[in-house]
């Protein structure tokens, strides 16, 4: 059973009208039964004996989650978490198997933008047919035509068929017939980033007016970025079951750690030339704790570990390592060489280990480790290059520069001086 | 509307249904559905209303020319080319309807999964769009009534009685293939050739009177034969034999009325079965 972790921000408690609960889980189920051999039609079903063999597909287990009005609620996971089944069980498209929905407020669901638009109809016509779906009397509908056409900016359009629309204008249609719905509750899957960018704009600050206002909405998306500008809570889904409910920024970077999870050990993305004489066994990166990982926290300790073995003797190798940002940009580099007091030179068989811990000052984002070897210290005798040995996906929110760096640096103002 | 909002009452969410969102949505929706799709097929194209009388005049002069001159069946009943007419346009209500409602389901599919929409209202409009059809086709019929010289009558005025006879069937089978198609995908095949056996089962391009008596009897057991022949009765020839003694007992109709009412409440029960899962079998 899930638990609720996650506390409203300051601001909207000090609101005091963040408290009534209008969406309400419990425990609930739902499972597909996918077919691995569909019967569909009578001839079928009474022409074979069998009832047709079935696969029981658990889309969610025992979501339980509260959403409180006001809030901008997120719900993110990956492909096949469970994220659109939940809003379509929520928006009473699908039937839940188990557990039970309660909710206050009427409800607009947007799972796809434009959807039940009549190509043959006018934005006119469509408009009002979308409002009574929405469950508002025809006047009503038809009263809001005005605001839906200024917002989309489409009020010289308005006895055009859509089918004569371009797929722009039909996307900011859709999306202002979404915004100016007077539902309390707004159920979205996905929509952002429609219309040219001056729309997009339009449609962020909209979104903005909607998170401080007293409109609740429930937010399906992949682009953590707007999690975090928009939300001020969200839930993980991960293989249909609630993994985590909390503050926006921190249920993001859960995402992003889920996202790039590989099995631990698995080792070396691209070992370069299988031939050359030395070769790359393993390499990985390792937390404070000593573990291997693919992601790291902003800030937090690293340690390198990288297992080589010589093939043939290599004369004066050097060993450069460095971390790429992902335009490409090499952040941290380190050149290094064979300790002095063994000769310089590696004979075959020899295992060569390169270990410790790097000062992590890179920028949230991914990063891409690249190797090269050399001989005889001369940069133009190439042994091995790997432009891409390991992944290491670096969690937190988005800054600008290719480093981050601790600093002291404070604003003030001086009062005195007038 | 901040601190002082009505705090609203947490209310349970059932998920989708034949009804669903309340009766004033589902009539409004149903209504406007259907003025939709009736618009589109008569203002949508350049002959528009014509078109539409086209299919049914056409028909009506083919089956008028094969059995008038050919079969010569014209004698057999009084106002013969009228009540062909009439009864065309009258099955073409039952036949459209249900057939547009097989796959009206499939067809708007994209409705069904992405939105909360009263999933009756799906075949009820596209019964709807053809009772308005019918109703322009009528005025066709009334006029023809006129100059084939038939009487009006005080009867003409119980056709509505006919009619909800008619629709209720209709919406009920509607509503139980359009549900059925969705599970079995060939029900919308086997529905065409069931209602072209209907059209053969149902005295509509013959008249009752001229069928053999054991087959007459038996054929009042198709529960659309009494609805045409009453039809027939009140509209066009009062002087046509009556349902009672075309039925020659109460056998047949007892068997009529028992197969439309289980049409009915099939129709009802598998579609309100079927409402909550349509969304995921499309």
């Amino acid at each position: 059973m899930a638990v609720q972790t996650g506390q409203i921000d300051a601001s909207r408690e000090a609101d005091g009208s963040a408290s009534a609960v209008v969406i309400e889980a419990t425990g609930v189920e739902k499972s597909f039964r996918v077919p691995t051999h569909r019967i569909d039609s009578l001839k079928e079903r009474i022409t074979t004996f069998s009832q047709g063999s079935f696969k029981d597909l658990r889309a969610l287990r025992e979501v339980s989650f509260e959403v409180r009005r006001g809030e901008f609620y997120g719900i993110v996971g990956r492909n096949g978490s469970g994220k659109s089944t939940l809003l379509k069980i929520l928006a009473s498209i699908y039937a839940a198997d188990g557990g039970r929905v309660r909710m206050a407020g009427r409800l607009a669901p947007f799972i796809e933008l434009g959807v039940g638009f009549n190509p043959d109809l006018t934005a006119r016509e469509n408009v009002e047919l979308n409002g009574v779906m929405m469950g508002l009397p025809r006047s009503e509908a038809r009263s809001r035509l005005g605001a839906v056409l200024e917002f989309a900016e489409l009020e010289e359009f308005v006895d055009m068929k859509l089918k004569n629309y371009s797929s722009g204008m039909l996307v900011r249609l859709a999306f202002s017939v979404m915004i100016q719905s007077d539902a309390e509750i707004l159920l979205i899957d996905e929509v952002l980033a429609v219309g040219d960018a001056a729309f997009q704009q339009k449609c962020a600050d909209v979104f903005r007016e909607i998170r401080e206002s007293d409109r609740t909405v429930v937010f399906v998306t992949h682009d953590m970025n707007a999690v975090e500008q928009y939300c001020h809570r969200a839930m993980l889904l991960d293989r249909g079951a609630v993994r985590e409910i909390g503050a926006a920024d921190e249920v993001a970077r859960s995402y992003l750690r889920l996202n790039f999870e590989r099995a631990p050990d698995a080792g070396v993305e691209d070992a370069g030339d299988a031939t050359a004489d030395i070769r790359l066994l393993d390499a990985w990166v390792e937390d404070e704790g000593g573990k291997r990982v693919n992601t790291v926290d902003a800030g937090a300790p690293i340690r390198l570990n990288v297992e080589m073995e010589a093939v043939r003797e290599v004369e004066g190798p050097s060993f450069g390592f460095a971390f790429a940002n992902a335009e490409d940009v090499e952040v941290i580099g380190l050149g290094l060489a064979l300790p002095g007091e063994r000769p310089d030179r590696l004979r075959p068989g020899e295992r060569i280990r390169v270990a410790g811990p790097i000062d992590n000052r890179l920028a949230p984002g991914r990063h891409v480790l690249k190797c090269w070897i050399h001989r005889d210290h001369n940069l133009s005798n190439l042994v091995l290059h790997s432009p891409h040995v390991l992944d290491l996906v670096v969690l937190g929110a988005p800054i600008s520069g290719v480093v981050s760096v601790e600093h002291d640096v404070t604003v003030s103002v001086d009062e005195e001086q007038r | 509307m901040s601190a002082g909002a009505p705090q609203l009452e947490l209310r349970e969410v059932h998920g989708p249904s034949a009804l669903g969102g309340g009766s004033r949505r589902f009539f409004e929706l149903l209504w406007l559905v259907s003025v939709t799709e009736f618009k589109k097929t008569f203002f949508g194209t350049v002959l528009g209303y014509v078109w539409s009388l086209v299919r049914p005049l056409l028909l009506f002069a083919v089956l008028l020319l094969v059995f008038t001159q050919i079969f010569k069946l014209g004698s057999q009943a009084t106002h013969y080319p009228v009540l062909l007419l009439f009864n065309i346009v009258l099955f073409g209500l039952f036949q459209e309807a249900t057939g547009a409602a097989v796959t009206s389901v499939l067809a708007q599919e994209g409705i069904v999964r992405k939105t909360q929409f009263p999933r009756l209202v799906i075949p009820l409009s596209v019964v709807l769009t053809a009772l308005f059809t019918f109703g322009l086709n009528m005025i066709v019929v009334v006029v023809f009534l006129l100059a084939f010289g038939v009487d009006p009558m005080w009867t003409w005025l119980l056709l509505p009685v006919i009619l909800s006879a008619l629709l209720l069937l209709t919406c009920c089978l509607a509503a139980l293939l359009s549900a059925l198609n969705v599970r079995f995908r060939d029900v919308a095949i086997i529905w065409t050739v069931i209602a072209l056996a209907l059209n053969y089962a149902t005295p509509i391009i013959y008249p009752l009177n001229i069928v053999p008596e054991g087959l007459k009897h038996l054929l009042m057991a198709n529960p659309l034969t009494p609805i045409f022949q009453q039809a027939r009765i009140w509209i066009i020839d009062s002087q046509a034999e009556s349902v009672g003694s075309a039925a020659g007992g109460p056998l047949p109709l007892i068997a009529a009325a028992a197969i439309y009412v289980a049409v009915c409440v099939l129709g009802v029960w598998v579609f309100r079965r079927e409402a909550p899962r349509i969304a995921e079998m499309l």
